[in-house]
């Protein structure tokens, strides 16, 4: 049962087709690269936001596990548009579900992520997409 | 020698009774996720036969007392049995009894001589040759021997086919070189390495040389007197027996020169406020109240192993490569690391399997898919950092057989590989 609640239909989907992967130029995006060296998950994420303070694009490149690109897939889908203090609301939510906290629903595709919660060892990977949000967030190049 | 002889010497090496001795294991018969385990984890650990768990549930039921110390009945039998395991083992490996030190694992064994030998004989400027190949447990120690004394560390370095790479060997064991640490089996590529010619090379130098033995040990039969090292580092729970226990062989000279590692009660001669006399080895090394328990296992595993033969054991072991080889070599974007064929592998299988868009289905992904399946394999770097990079990968599957594996299992697991190729790829 567990294994079906780890790996359910739409984290394969992202996985397989992963969105908002980068392509092209970087140019004035906030870049940061967050890795998981156990497990040799990278990421590096590229996000630009607008002026005021809505993610206006987010975008990453990656190599690891099916939890950790799917995770960053469906993180990006879901934070582009949204707020900076929205964001950040949402990256906490996200990890109290990880520490096994229920959440409430109405969080669309973030909530095929629940089922991780049941493999600690994989929790890492589903939180480096949102870690690196966090940083890109606080990143002290926001403004520019 | 008769033929008759040989014939039955022959017919008993060539097979296994498969039958009885699953029936040996009781963990194989678990259920993992509704179906019955497959255990594909012996490099991790093995797998305890019924006759290693009685003799040690045995000892706590019947005979449970601190050896070498009191005078009663039960401290008697203990110290017998305890030391009637050194014997046992060092038999089984054809080695001294007094060169044969237990420890509580493998790792600990290789410290001991980094400590008692490396740390006080090695100098500025002298070099030990450690290899690429090797776990991590027989790197660290003599990194931090290096750290400490100025040592260098050189390493042999490994072929795209994974075998140790003897090609420059001339520039790698010099003058300078006092020790060579190598694995006698790789824990990733399951490559037997080139012990006769590393040996060789350090004898003509003067350099000692200490083997892991934790992969070959259990695998292929080892005549410790034959081989010509100096030491063995071996692992009791890779072995059929429990964990907690390891040991150090050596040659008996050796150990005498050495200082003890660990000091306390049971490794003195006389002991004033001034200061200590040791007693001689293996017992100065053995600070403590000794691994009783774990000895009584280990000896009935070295038992149960000799009674299959080991010779048995590894003609088993390589008719699985040979199946899996041939096995995996019809797999489509499947990677194994370390194919240099029955002769030079034991049972150990490496492995990447493609995503077929030019990556590799992460192995936690595919160690995860398979445990669903009842099949546990191992998935990480394996404590052998320096070889992933050597592959450039920073991780693999390893999927491990020993004497209770068939090729059924072998089936198993391919069967795996292309059902988690497609769960996790969609084709």
């Amino acid at each position: 049962m567990e294994f079906e609640d780890l790996y359910q239909e739409i984290i394969l989907d992202h996985y397989r087709k992963p969105r908002n992967i980068c392509e092209g130029d970087d140019t004035g995006h906030i870049c940061v690269k967050h890795e998981n060296p156990l497990c040799g998950d990278e990421l590096s994420l590229h996000m630009k936001m607008n002026r005021n303070d809505t993610i206006k694009d987010i975008c990453y490149r990656a190599r690891g596990c099916s939890i950790s690109i799917s995770s960053a897939s469906i993180m990006t889908e879901a934070v582009k548009g949204l707020k900076k203090n929205e964001a950040m609301e949402l990256i906490e939510t996200v990890r109290r579900m990880m520490h096994g906290e229920v959440v409430g629903d109405g969080l669309g595709d973030i909530e095929a992520l629940q089922g991780v919660a049941k493999f600690p060892v994989r929790v890492k990977c589903a939180l480096l997409a949102w870690m690196a949000l966090k940083d890109a967030l606080q990143s002290p190049y926001r403004q520019r | 020698m008769t033929e008759n002889l040989v014939n039955r010497k022959e017919a008993r090496i060539k097979y296994l009774d498969q039958d009885k001795i699953s029936r040996d294991f009781p963990i194989l018969k678990r259920k993992v996720k509704g179906r019955r385990l497959v255990y594909l984890d012996s490099a991790a650990t093995s797998q305890k036969p019924r006759q290693v768990i009685q003799k040690i549930s045995e000892y706590y039921e019947r005979y449970n007392a601190n050896p070498h110390r009191g005078i009663h009945t039960l401290s008697g039998e203990s110290t017998e049995a305890y030391e009637g395991a050194r014997t046992r083992l060092a038999r089984f490996l054809n080695a001294p009894a007094n060169g044969v030190v237990f420890t509580k694992n493998c790792t600990e064994a290789i410290n001991l001589v980094a400590y008692s030998w490396a740390r006080r004989r090695l100098v500025d400027g002298d070099e030990i040759l450690c290899t690429v190949m090797d776990h991590h447990s027989n790197i660290v120690p003599w990194q931090m021997v290096a750290a400490d004394t100025g040592v260098k560390l050189r390493y042999v370095p490994v072929t795209d086919e994974g075998d140790l790479d003897l090609s420059k060997l001339d520039e790698l064991v010099t003058g300078k070189t006092r020790l060579v640490a190598v694995t006698g089996a790789s824990n990733v590529l399951g490559t037997i390495t080139q012990l006769e010619s590393l040996i060789e090379s350090a004898r003509a130098v003067g350099a000692l040389v200490l083997v892991d033995g934790a992969q070959l040990v259990p695998h292929v039969p080892v005549d410790f007197k034959a081989m010509g090292a100096d030491f063995l580092a071996i692992a009791g729970h890779k072995m059929l027996g429990p964990t907690g226990i390891g040991a150090l062989v050596a040659r008996p000279e050796l150990l005498e020169e050495m200082e003890p590692f660990l000091g306390g009660g049971g490794m003195i001669l006389d002991l004033t406020l001034e200061g200590s006399k040791w007693i001689e080895p293996p017992w100065k090394f053995e600070a403590g109240t000794p691994v009783v328990a774990e000895a009584i296992g280990l000896r009935a595993a070295v038992d149960y192993l000799d009674e299959i033969g080991m010779e048995a054991i590894r003609q088993h072991e390589k008719k699985l490569v040979n199946y899996a080889l041939r096995e995996f070599a019809k797999i489509e974007d499947f990677h194994l690391y370390g194919e240099l064929g029955p002769e030079r592998h034991t049972a150990t299988f490496s492995f990447n399997i493609g995503d077929s868009r030019g990556g590799i289905i992460h192995p936690h992904d595919v160690g995860t898919y398979f445990d669903s399946l009842g099949l546990a394999i191992r998935a990480g770097h394996h404590c052998a950092k320096p070889l992933m990079r050597r592959f450039k990968v920073v991780s693999m599957s390893r999927a491990s057989c020993y004497l209770y594996n068939s090729e059924s299992d072998i089936d198993k697991l391919v069967d795996a590989i292309h059902k988690a190729r497609k769960f996790f790829t969609g084709v």
